[in-house]
């Protein structure tokens, strides 16, 4: 078994309303930056032991499946780096 | 025959589903979630609250709890379940019903009366009205916009499962009359059979006399 850290990042679906990154944004507007737009992510990391990174990978995405992500509004993506 | 309201740690609006139902005569016990859903329960009432902190989603923990295996099991057998606020939002997170509840078009929590247009009457939980009635209930939420795809919200069109929708006082479906941005202003929706709903306002917080209006009374009597 290798030790392996599983990062998943959640985000909206383009095209659903982000109340929260738009208030985000106009904060920044109103300290005086310049933005086009801003999106924001949910990143979770998660420490595991695996016999390889494919399985380690198979087991996250199993998390953003089942609990990490709502398919119905999220994307998300797996990344897996040994610990 | 007793309607079971699954309390959850941060469940809230438990005791005042508890009041409406037995103020309408219906037979009601809180249940802790945890130890599971009695073998005789009527019906199924997922209170509002802020289960778990709406840590991660609003709903999201709840929605994982092992009573929701039970629920939804009782759900499939034809047993009434009714899912308020939270409880809409742990149905929807739990697969209960379609769709997801996410954070208002303001990004604020939002207390106030709305009006719900009646759009399917034929269901336990509408019974009470017919299409197109107009009900004034409270909504209290942070998460309450529906979301859900464009081509699932048009096979949910199709098939009636829209249940409320957020109007004016006329009836009219309207974006001024939609308090948090939810998609084609719907307010509730029916799972997979009509047995099973749910529905960011609260009935139950309308259905005293001596607090108010008691437009909700309908709503609840889907547990008759």
């Amino acid at each position: 078994m290798t030790a392996y850290t599983a990062t998943v990042t959640v985000r909206l679906k383009r095209g659903v309303l982000d109340p929260e990154a738009e208030t985000t944004q106009q904060a920044l507007e109103r300290l005086g930056f310049e933005l086009e737009d801003l999106r924001s992510a949910d990143r979770f990391e998660v420490d595991l032991d695996a016999a390889d990174a494919a399985d380690a990978e198979a087991r996250a995405t199993e998390m953003a499946e089942r609990l990490l992500a709502n398919p119905t509004i999220h994307d998300y993506t797996v990344e897996v780096a040994e610990a | 025959m007793t309607v079971a309201i699954v309390r959850f740690g941060g469940s809230n609006c438990d005791r005042d589903a508890l009041r409406a139902l037995e103020h309408l005569g219906i037979d009601a016990e809180i249940v802790w979630h945890d130890d599971g859903l009695p073998a005789d329960a009527s019906g199924v009432v997922i209170p509002g609250g802020f289960s778990y902190g709406d840590y991660l989603r609003a709903g999201a923990m709840a929605a994982r709890a092992p009573i929701m295996d039970e629920i939804r099991a009782a759900a499939e057998e034809g047993t009434p379940v009714l899912g308020v606020c939270n409880g809409a939002q742990i149905g929807s997170e739990g697969g209960l019903t379609p769709g997801a509840f996410t954070t208002n078009r303001s990004a604020r929590f939002q207390c106030e009366p709305v009006h719900l247009r009646v759009e399917n009457a034929e269901t336990p939980w509408t019974e009470a009205f017919e299409e197109g009635d107009v009900i004034e209930v409270p909504i209290a939420h942070g998460e309450g916009r529906f979301e859900l795809p464009d081509d699932h919200l048009e096979t949910l069109n199709d098939e009636d499962r829209v249940l409320f929708r957020y109007c004016d006082a006329d009836g009219n479906v309207t974006d001024e009359a939609n308090p948090n941005g939810s998609k084609e202003n719907v307010a509730g929706v029916l799972g997979a059979d009509d047995n099973v709903a749910v529905l960011m306002p609260h009935p139950e917080r309308a259905s005293l006399p001596d607090i108010g209006p008691t437009d909700g009374q309908g709503v609840l009597l889907g547990f008759q």
